[in-house]
């Protein structure tokens, strides 16, 4: 199985964000960054596809800046085979993102491309199903268990309330949820490893973006919280708030 | 003058409860920018009869297209259906739901409009006649406003968020010809969960329980909370419980599960993680029981009740019982 994983690199969830002076982007200085953890499972899964079948290739994919190869060696250090960086500034329009991945995508031969069903920075859900259309692959996002014979996915996607199952011929796109498995940490041997796996870089650039973000705000402040009481003998008083003073009963 | 598309999510033949939402949506836009409001339908046999309930929320031209091989999602087709209908109608936006089918469609069909998408947004004004929204970024560590340099303007409304208000029309119901494409992706089945109860990111009440629980046996308690509170509530839980097992990750709430916007919210045995606020600090009303005075939930919490939750809930379930019986 030849997998393609696209990867993004993003501030860690643990990570408090402000929003930088300009309004328009987040201070990043002293922000922790990670691979985005949907990432994580996308390319854990194509990890194992690699090893179910006992033959192909793992490549991972980003577009961003210069820091990004740190989020490759990460993903070369799981056990992908290549690394790709196409250099450029970010963009928060996803089908910019979406064009200049298809780009990469349709030079090279595969099987399976594999994506996070989500970024957690611009959280844009749009990435996967818009490079799918573009390069009119089959695509099912928001995966949670995929089985593949005989040229045939089968996924099991999530929807409200149950599952949808997708069937789809290969080559095809699949876009992944927590629960679709549980990745591994790199082990020692696979850093040391990684250090020596190949490393392509090339410079891009992105179309022009057809959303424009105006300013980015902290997010809109919670009323002063308040504690009703302690125990059980604050509910008949939390009730009351409830009903009177919040009318949510 | 533009008209507005809504995308009215079916299923099994029936409107789901976001298709009124996006609907009255697109009726306050197309009010604001002079134009009609055309409502999408794509569905199995009775979608056309259900469609028609979509005039309550102000359509004013509902196009409907019903097929037996449409009675589950076909993205293809659905994709192409309304590359068609934007051609002929020209909108000035596209509203969809952020459930998990409009997520889905509306990205295809951004790519295949070669248009941007603005995903659940929270908010949409118009500045200077054009669709501006804002979206929770960042986990909803921060919000964005956005403005699209091209039309139409795609944009998916999270669910919850915006009223299903309604201001009737009488709308035309036209019947829209399936178009002829070959699936690539093919929808063969649909599994519900064993409990057929609302997802947790649809329902405008969410009792979610945590690590505090100590067991997967000791969930009665939030059941019968949510049962006290009637059918608009329903269960949610944090990635602490469903680790361990003891909940489906369907009710995850959180930077990794689920975001959730309903009206009330109770955090029961939740410390109140940064990545569980994430899914949840957008909701109108929060309640926490914690029995530690410092965990991070009271923080966000509208009403805070320290204690012990074996204690508080079947208190609360009572006292809550009570007051509905009473006219509540
Ligand atoms: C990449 C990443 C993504 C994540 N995504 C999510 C996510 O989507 N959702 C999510 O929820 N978490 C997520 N987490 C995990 C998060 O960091 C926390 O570990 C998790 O939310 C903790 O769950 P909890 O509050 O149930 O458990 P705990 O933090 O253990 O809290 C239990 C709480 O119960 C209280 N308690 C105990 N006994 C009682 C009692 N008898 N009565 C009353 N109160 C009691 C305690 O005081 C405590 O505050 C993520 C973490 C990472 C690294
Ligand atoms: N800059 C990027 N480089 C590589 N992959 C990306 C990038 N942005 C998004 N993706 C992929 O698309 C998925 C969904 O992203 P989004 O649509 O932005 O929420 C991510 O989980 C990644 O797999």
């Amino acid at each position: 199985m030849r997998s393609i994983v696209c990867i993004k690199r993003v501030p860690d969830s643990e990570a408090r964000l402000r929003v930088a002076a300009d309004g328009l982007a987040i201070e990043s200085s002293g922000v922790k960054f990670s691979m985005n953890p949907y990432d994580e499972f996308a390319l854990e899964e194509a990890l194992r596809l690699k090893e179910q079948f006992g033959e192909g290739s793992v490549t991972a994919i980003t577009v961003g800046p210069d820091d990004s190869r740190e989020t490759l060696r990460s993903a070369l250090a799981m056990g992908a085979d290549e690394g790709v960086l196409l250099r450029s500034a970010g963009s928060y329009d996803g089908l910019a993102i979406a064009r200049a991945l298809a780009d990469e995508i349709t030079t090279r031969e595969y099987d399976l491309v594999l994506f996070g069903k989500q970024a957690i920075d611009d959280d844009g859900m749009q990435v996967p199903a818009m490079v799918a259309q573009l390069l009119s692959l089959p695509c099912a996002t928001v995966v949670v268990d995929l089985q593949i014979e005989g040229g045939i996915a089968t996924a099991k996607r999530e929807i409200e309330g149950g599952h949808e199952i997708v069937e789809f011929d290969l080559p095809g796109v699949v876009a992944a949820q927590k629960g679709l498995n549980e990745p591994r940490y790199p082990s020692l041997k696979g850093i040391m490893a990684a250090k020596r796996k190949p490393l392509d870089e090339k410079d891009i650039v992105l179309v022009e973006p057809k959303i424009e973000l105006l300013t980015l705000t902290p997010p809109p402040a919670r009323p002063e919280p308040q504690i009703v009481g302690e125990g059980a003998d604050a509910v008949p008083e939390l009730v009351r708030r409830l009903r009177e003073e919040a009318k949510v009963l | 003058m533009a008209d507005i598309l809504a995308f009215a999510e079916t299923r099994g033949g029936a409107l789901r409860p976001v298709a009124g939402e996006v609907v009255a949506t697109a009726r306050k836009l197309a009010d604001q920018m002079g134009g009609q409001v055309v409502a999408v339908v794509v569905g199995g046999p009775g979608s056309a009869e259900a469609a028609s309930g979509l005039s309550r929320f102000g359509a004013d031209r509902i196009l409907v297209c019903e097929a037996e091989s449409l009675s589950l999602y076909q993205p293809d087709a659905a994709v192409e259906l309304l590359a068609s209908v934007t051609e002929s109608v020209a909108p000035g936006a596209i509203l969809f739901p952020a459930s998990a089918q409009g997520k889905d469609l509306a990205a295809r069909v951004a790519a295949r409009l070669d248009v941007a998408l603005g995903s659940e947004a929270t908010e949409i004004v118009l500045e200077d006649g054009n669709p501006v929204i804002s979206r929770p970024m960042y986990g909803g560590k921060a919000y964005g406003r956005f403005r699209f340099l091209d039309s139409p303007a795609l944009i998916s409304i999270r669910p919850n968020v915006f009223p299903a208000t309604v201001d009737p029309r009488e709308a035309v119901v036209e019947s829209l010809a399936p178009v002829d494409v070959s699936p690539r992706t093919r929808v063969v089945a649909v599994e519900a969960a064993e409990r057929a109860a609302l997802d947790v990111r649809e329902a405008p009440v969410v009792v979610a329980g945590g690590r505090g629980l100590q067991d997967a046996g000791n969930w009665q308690l939030l059941e019968d909370l949510v049962d006290a509170l009637g059918d608009e509530a329903t269960l949610g839980a944090s990635r602490a419980v469903v680790d361990a097992g003891w909940r489906p990750h369907s009710e995850q709430v959180g930077q990794t599960g689920k975001v959730v916007s309903p009206n009330l919210y109770f955090a029961v045995g939740i410390s109140g993680a940064i990545q569980h606020l994430a899914g949840m600090r957008t909701a109108g009303v929060i309640v926490a029981v914690n029995k530690d005075a410092e965990a991070p939930i009271f923080g966000v919490a509208n009403y805070g009740v320290v204690g012990d939750l074996f204690e508080v809930l079947p208190r609360l379930t009572e006292e809550i019982r009570a007051a509905r019986r009473s006219g509540g």
